[in-house]
């Protein structure tokens, strides 16, 4: 299909094929036998059978929808942008920031404000490190920019709070040391949800 | 309780019927309660949803927790209303609803043991007043419950609940016609109209039941008794994607509590005015007769949750072409057809 065909908004010039829908009775004689038709067709026990059987399936197989959000969650995707999370390096512990200031650079918002000196290795290291949450658009350059994957959106999204402004430093965000086998890799930006082949359904189209 | 036993039956005694009347009270609004939980959880499930669940096991207290809100609910009456109509309106539809179940026979009758002081050896009736207009009475009974709806739309200075009032008016001009017309069918082939008669006259087994009689009759009183009780194909009333909630708008707390335990209790007549008067009854011989009633009216309960998580509701124009253009001249046809062969 070419291009133009998608760009025509002229509704009614393109090949459109129309359902055969009959047309709407005229008289009073031809309304009173599409209702008797309609009545006697079984329409309505159709119906009643599609929620039987959803009722059925949701009490004896287990088909429920519900998730009891407080206390089950849903996984989320690896692509979204929750409160950020600093990883630090597996092999050694150190962190994985070498103080660029890339982050700092491109955050639109400029929410983050960091602060850099040189160690007694002569390397560079992190002094101050704070994100003010109440500016973050969570717009992702930040982890995106960063050139060791050391700056990642973690999986926290619940962060309501009291107050409007929320500072987060760099050791809350930073790994603790004892947890450094959950530390969870940023999956890449291609990466789908670790439930996506249970979301892919049927249409349900028929009945 | 057969027309050949009631000479043995012990004397009717006005403790009796009080006591009868307070168990109708006590029992059929606490099933009305449950009721609500029932519909929530078989809704839930239709659409695959776990319905109340953190209240109590499975969440059944849920209508603990819903009364204790209703009954301490802030009762507001609203600036321009009539306060006194306002205020006596829920209390028509509940009161009717509980006044049309006293001529309906509901639980099996028995003797209070004589262990109990005061009341010991009381004989309780299975139908507190066995009227012999039985049928009349509850359907002009559950006829007067819509003044309920009426004047509280009318009363509360509130555009949707005048419009609720004025759907209220519509639905009860059209199918009120149809309910009456319906049931005429089966009382004259019993020639009574007192709902002991109606079960005797269906005690020889499945075969004799009413409904294969008259089906046409069964199933136009299905849909009028939907229409009745304000159930999912007809409850323009209260539908809220139109009308918010229609006649029920300005109410709290119990005022709008009472409202839905006199729809319950339509329910459950409207359940046992069908069992009873189509599906045979209770077999009064049978050790499970009460059992069979039970299971048939709540099949019928369960059958307009059903109704109501599968079909859409229709307009209020629908509503009344279809009583007067359609119902209403099926009912007449089938009530000429039924007086032709009995007369034949």
């Amino acid at each position: 299909m070419s291009l133009e065909q998608f760009k025509n908004r002229n509704v009614g010039t393109q090949n459109y094929t129309t359902l055969d829908v009959g047309t709407p009775p005229e008289t009073g004689t031809d309304k009173f036998l599409q209702v008797i038709r309609r009545a006697v067709k079984g329409e309505l026990f159709v119906g009643l059978w599609v929620v039987m059987r959803t009722m059925l399936q949701a009490l004896f197989k287990n088909d429920m929808h519900t998730v009891k959000y407080p206390f089950e969650k849903l996984p989320i995707s690896p692509r979204y942008r929750a409160i950020h999370d600093m990883l630090i390096l597996l092999e050694s512990g150190n962190y994985r920031c070498i103080g660029c200031g890339l982050c700092e650079k491109i955050c639109i918002s400029n929410c983050i404000s960091m602060d850099t000196r040189y160690d007694e290795n002569q390397r560079k290291e992190v002094s101050e490190y704070t994100i003010n949450f109440g500016r973050c658009i969570f717009c992702g350059y930040c982890a995106e920019v960063c050139p060791e994957l050391a700056i990642v959106h973690g999986p926290r999204y619940e962060n309501a709070s009291e107050q409007r402004a929320g500072f987060s430093l760099f050791e809350d965000m930073l790994t603790p040391i004892d947890k450094l086998n959950l530390q969870q890799e940023y999956d890449g930006f291609g990466a789908i949800s670790p439930n996506a082949d249970e979301n892919i359904k049927q249409t349900p189209l028929a009945y | 309780m057969e027309t050949t036993l009631v000479e043995n039956l012990p004397q009717v005694t006005a403790a009796g019927v009080i006591i009868k009347a307070v168990l109708i009270l006590a029992i059929i609004s606490a099933l009305a309660g449950f009721g609500t939980f029932i519909e929530r959880k078989v809704l839930a499930f239709m659409q695959r949803r776990l319905g109340p669940m953190h209240v109590g096991p499975y969440g059944l207290l849920q209508i603990a927790a819903d009364g204790i809100k209703l009954f301490t609910k802030e009762d507001i009456v609203p600036q321009h209303a009539n306060a006194f109509i306002f205020k006596i309106a829920p209390i028509i539809t509940a009161a009717t609803a509980f006044i049309a179940l006293a001529a309906v026979p509901v639980f099996p009758d028995f003797t209070v043991p004589e262990f109990i002081p005061l009341l010991g050896g009381t004989f309780v009736p299975s139908i507190a007043s066995d009227l012999n207009i039985g049928v009349l009475f509850v359907l002009g009974m559950m006829a007067a419950g819509l003044y309920g709806p009426l004047l509280a739309g009318m009363a509360q200075a509130n555009k949707w609940g005048i419009l609720g009032a004025a759907r209220t008016a519509v639905q009860f001009l059209s199918y009120e016609v149809v309910t009456g017309l319906s049931i005429l069918a089966p009382i004259m082939i019993v020639g009574s109209l007192s709902f002991v008669d109606f079960n005797n006259y269906q005690t020889a087994g499945v075969g004799s039941w009413m409904i294969w009689q008259q089906p046409v009759a069964f199933v136009l009183f299905l849909i009028a008794g939907f229409a009745e009780t304000n159930r999912t194909p007809f409850d323009l009333l209260e539908h809220e994607a139109e009308v918010v909630s229609g006649y029920a708008t300005e109410y709290s707390g119990m005022r709008w509590g009472m409202f839905f335990i006199g729809e319950y209790a339509n329910m459950i007549t409207i359940s046992v005015i069908a069992a009873i008067v189509f599906l045979g009854g209770y077999d009064a011989a049978s050790t499970f007769g009460w059992l069979t009633i039970m299971l048939k009216i709540a099949f019928f309960f369960f059958l307009m949750l059903w109704v109501r998580a599968a079909w859409p509701h229709v307009r209020p124009d629908q509503l009344m072409w279809l009583c007067w253009k359609v119902l209403m001249p099926i009912a007449l046809l089938n009530i000429l057809i039924t007086a032709l062969v009995l007369l034949g």
